[in-house]
């Protein structure tokens, strides 16, 4: 019971990261506290819970989705995941040096970050992307990264960020 | 390392989702908080009841300004005023609870604690705040009308602040001038909408005496501080931490009522507890900026060089003045851009209005200024018939000229001293990258097409880089790695890569191998914080000088253990070691344990350890300056703009990571034209804010900024050792400015007349102006 009102839980099973995962949840918990809060997946962030700054997005059975406008109920079934399962394998144990998956890769060279908080959510936008669109033109970045929110980098090194991480992908470069 | 650009070593963390920010805390049995807040913008409290909270299950404390007891008194004015003769300041500050009235929306009356968050809000919701409505004045520009509603009657009107700073003689200027033009220009309130609202936990250890704080604040230091005196504790015994920041701008470097109770709350009831503002608490709760109506004149002679400018503005604070005049000096200090202007005459009127608290926001008030002057001098430009570039080029301080004092008094107390600069070849790079020689054919071609294209071009000078100090503390451990420490805040500016950089040039070492901590007073405790685009030009100043004496440190170690003198002795690679014999060396993980003997004698007056804690505060800020150009595409039907391309020349001194600055550019460019044409907080005259989302709120996406071509001149400052000025502001300033002249420019064949006096435009306002110029076709059939 993560919101902790005394309401009876609702038993959610999903796939997190690639893991079986059931816990039992209050009907009105949102999933992006049931990842941060109930699961410790604190990459996914929350910046204006209605649904307009993309920063909670998380892949749904593959398609992106804003976690803040999904009750954690209904994923139940579903396959899910945040930026903690971008990376494949486990975390080394370094605070600085984690394996990186090629798009995190390319957002580090281009500088495709500042404060980093709406960034989670752009790397599962981008993932989801690049998946459908390998060779994107920068107008269709554009279009791609518009249901995000940046107010640090006026977007141009995201959209670099996003061109090189199609290269990277395209070149069949893995995880770091 | 210095001007490399290295990619930030903070961004493996932000990327894998690992950087813990403020809502990713959470100490074991962690209770919540949710504050209620009033719906009116002005109001009298008749009756606050809890009872019906304070049963709900799961709740542990419901409690109002009376509770808060002695700590329910106004805060501090957080930046003393300049002293500028005959100025009148009248200090209101908030309480931490409103008690007996509110005088603004979203003004805190009662904060609910709970197990968790959606327990404190179902409870928030059972609080019956009986609020009797108080007439309120929300037009800042009625606010001194004789029968205006007073925000704080016993002042016995709403001004606030009252300030004028003269040069020379204006009224001389006026009369010797070929052309004078005149304006009112208004520019509109907006948000600064870090993507991260703020947030706070407090935890207390009662037997230890000590508390702990998680802050999203630009300034923990003074926030502890703050904190020590008013709960009555020693300074060493208040722990603040500014984790990762999602985004300052401004907003996060104030004290806020917040940031008392919620420790309060912590240290009364035994457990930690954390608040985390939602958004739309965000659009009334945290501070915003803007709003200003400017008279201004300015007087030429017949060349189009300036004599004289005169301006009269009111500036609207809000229900409470708690920073002071910083966004309205900033305002009458940075109008004078980067021009020589004899003669001038600025005075402003501050006034309290039932609205949410005006602080800095990116910008700080500079781009009014730069609005105001630059579009007269585009008004100007017109009636002498000179182009946009020549009016400019021929009012442009010179080299010859630095430094430059002014002879006014600027934020920081100090003369507004231009310290270096170069701004003619800034210009015509500016004007050579946009294409301003050939456009005016372009723009012929276009509009034979049936495309309204438009260019502009606007200058600007930021005073960066303020005082009082910063400090450092630069450490080689024992394992070879560096350790530095430094106060300020850090909310993506990429501090720990750009300190690095110039930590790893003067030892020697990689910068990977330097951690660079800001933020909690645990590790450094002095120093102010981040605000006035002076992070790297004074932290980074002090972080450098600490390596310096470090690297002296190392360099006499090193001697005596190679046996060598220190003038044969390079840093390199982690080592010490002798010129010319790289294999003659010694690490400097090795020299850091030999600097910290277990036993032995030393030499008296020696410290141990190859460590070094350096402060660095400069007499006046440092002056950065630049260009800005862009062309824009007005729809004919619709009135949106499109941005085809922006051109930034920018001059910070000495660039320490050319990526980082370019992406602080960026990123003050997407603000500015969100500020320029999107972003515009809708106020009706009461005060009531009817646009408190993101969903209302337009902030510019992926899709409105364009790619922003940047170009850097290096006029190093003289005034700290870097060379260093300022940048995070830069980006957002001219932006209104050059925005308009380009619309304007765009509409000249169809809108000769059409004159944009104001920002936000929008495409509602920009639609609105064509109908209402004459010769306008939109105007013709609608």
């Amino acid at each position: 019971m993560t919101a902790g009102s005394g309401v009876d839980g609702v038993p959610v099973r999903v796939r997190l990261n690639g893991e079986e995962v059931t816990r039992s949840v209050e009907p009105r918990l949102l999933l992006s506290d049931f990842l941060r809060h109930g699961m410790g997946l604190t990459g996914t962030h929350v910046g204006c819970e209605h649904g307009v700054c993309g920063a909670c997005t998380i892949l749904v059975d593959g398609e992106p989705a804003r976690a803040c406008l999904m009750l954690a109920v209904q994923a139940d079934g579903r396959e899910i995941t945040t930026v903690e399962g971008l990376t494949p394998g486990p975390a080394p144990p370094g605070p600085d040096d984690p394996a990186l998956h090629p798009i995190q890769r390319a957002f580090r060279d281009t500088h495709a970050l500042q404060c980093g908080f709406c960034t989670p959510g752009i790397l599962m936008t981008t993932a989801a992307f690049l998946a459908e669109t390998p060779r994107p033109s920068r107008a269709e970045i554009r279009e791609a990264l518009s249901g995000h929110l940046c107010r640090c980098t006026g977007y141009h090194h995201i959209v670099d960020g996003v061109a090189r991480a199609a290269e990277l992908l395209a070149a069949g470069e893995g995880a770091s | 390392m210095l001007g490399t650009r290295l990619p930030r070593l903070e961004d493996p963390r932000l990327l894998t989702g690992r950087a813990r920010f403020i809502d990713d805390i959470e100490p074991p049995g962690t209770l919540h908080v949710a504050f209620v807040r009033s719906d009116l913008p002005h109001a009298r409290i008749a009756d606050i009841d809890v009872a019906k909270a304070t049963r709900h299950p799961g709740v542990a404390a419901v409690v109002t300004a009376d509770d808060l007891g002695e700590l329910c008194r106004p805060g501090p004015v957080l930046v003393p005023p300049p002293p500028v003769e005959g100025a009148v300041f009248h200090a209101r500050t908030p309480l931490p609870l409103a008690r007996a009235v509110v005088r603004y929306q979203g003004e805190a009356i009662a904060a609910v604690v709970a197990d968790s968050r959606y327990v404190a809000e179902d409870a928030a919701a059972l609080v019956g705040v009986d609020l009797t409505p108080l007439d309120s004045v929300g037009d800042y520009e009625r606010a001194l009308d004789p029968d205006a509603p007073l925000v704080h009657p016993d002042l016995g009107s709403n001004l606030a602040a009252r300030v004028r700073q003269t040069k020379g003689d204006y009224e001389v200027a006026r009369r010797e001038a070929a052309v004078v033009v005149s304006r009112t220009f208004r520019y509109d309130r907006g948000v600064a909408a870090a993507i991260e609202n703020r947030g706070i936990i407090a935890e207390w250890d009662g037997g230890g005496g000590s508390l702990t704080v998680w802050d999203t604040t630009q300034a923990p230091i003074p926030v502890r501080n703050g904190l020590a005196a008013l709960f009555g504790l020693p300074e060493s015994r208040v722990r603040v931490i500014a984790p990762f920041i999602g985004g300052g701008f401004g907003p996060k470097v104030m004290f806020y009522g917040e940031e008392i109770v919620v420790p309060w709350l912590a240290m009364r009831l035994g457990r930690p507890v954390k608040w985390i503002e939602d958004r739309y608490e965000n659009f009334f709760a945290t501070t915003q900026e803007r709003a200003q109506t400017h008279e201004a004149e300015l007087a030429l002679d017949g060349e189009g060089r300036i004599l004289g400018v005169r301006d009269r503005f009111v500036h609207d604070t809000g229900a409470y003045d708690s920073y002071g005049l910083t966004v309205p000096i900033n305002t009458q200090c940075t109008l004078l851009g980067p021009y020589r202007v004899p003669a001038y005459d600025s005075a402003f009127d501050v006034v309290f209005t039932n609205t949410p608290i005006v602080t800095p926001v990116r910008g700080a008030g500079r781009q009014h200024g730069v609005f105001v002057i630059e579009r007269l001098l585009d008004f100007a430009a017109r009636e002498i018939d000179l182009n946009v570039v020549e009016i400019r080029s021929r009012n442009l301080l010179e080299p010859h000229e630095f430094p430059h004092d002014h002879g006014i008094l600027y934020q920081d107390s100090a003369s507004l001293t231009y310290d270096s600069g170069d701004y003619q070849p800034a210009l015509e790079e500016a004007a050579r990258r946009i294409g301003f020689d050939g456009f005016d054919d372009e723009r012929r071609r276009a509009a034979g097409e049936g495309r309204l294209l438009g260019l502009g071009l606007a200058c600007y000078v930021e005073g960066t880089g303020i005082g009082p100090y910063e400090g450092a503390r630069v450490t080689v451990e024992p394992g070879g790695t560096v350790s530095v420490a430094t106060g300020v805040g850090t909310q993506g500016q990429g501090h720990f890569t750009a300190f690095a950089q110039l930590v790893a040039d003067e030892l020697g070492v990689d910068p990977a191998r330097v951690r660079v901590v800001t933020g909690d007073t645990a590790e450094f405790h002095w120093g102010t914080g981040t605000f006035a685009s002076r992070g790297a030009v004074v932290a980074g100043s002090a972080v450098h000088s600490a390596a310096v004496t470090v690297r002296g440190k190392i360099l006499a170690h090193a001697a005596r253990a190679l046996e060598v003198d220190p003038t044969d002795l390079e840093l390199a690679d982690g080592a010490a070691r002798v010129r010319g014999a790289p294999d003659v060396s010694i690490d400097l993980g090795e020299l850091a344990l030999r600097a910290n003997p277990l036993r032995g004698a030393v030499e008296p007056g020696t410290e141990p350890g190859l460590e070094a804690t350096s402060y660095f505060g400069p007499a006046a800020g440092s002056t950065a300056s630049g260009v800005h150009a862009v062309i824009v595409e007005v729809d004919p039907d619709t009135s949106l703009v499109e941005i085809l391309r922006y051109v930034v020349v920018h001059d910070c001194g000495t660039v320490i990571n050319p990526m980082i600055v370019d992406g602080q550019i960026h990123g003050g460019v997407a603000l500015g034209i969100g500020n320029a044409f999107f972003e515009e907080l809708v106020l009706d005259e009461y005060g009531g804010l009817s646009n408190a989302s993101f969903m209302d709120y337009l902030l510019p996406t992926a899709t409105d900024v364009p790619d922003i071509e940047t170009a850097h001149i290096e006029t190093p400052s003289p005034l700290n050792p870097l060379g260093a000025k300022g940048v995070g502001e830069a980006g957002a300033i001219p932006v209104a400015a050059v925005f308009a002249q380009a619309v304007e420019s765009a509409l000249r064949d169809g809108a000769p007349g059409l004159e944009i006096l104001g920002a936000p435009l929008g495409p509602g306002k920009l639609f609105e102006l064509r109908r209402m110029a004459p010769t306008d076709a939109a105007g013709a059939h609608s």
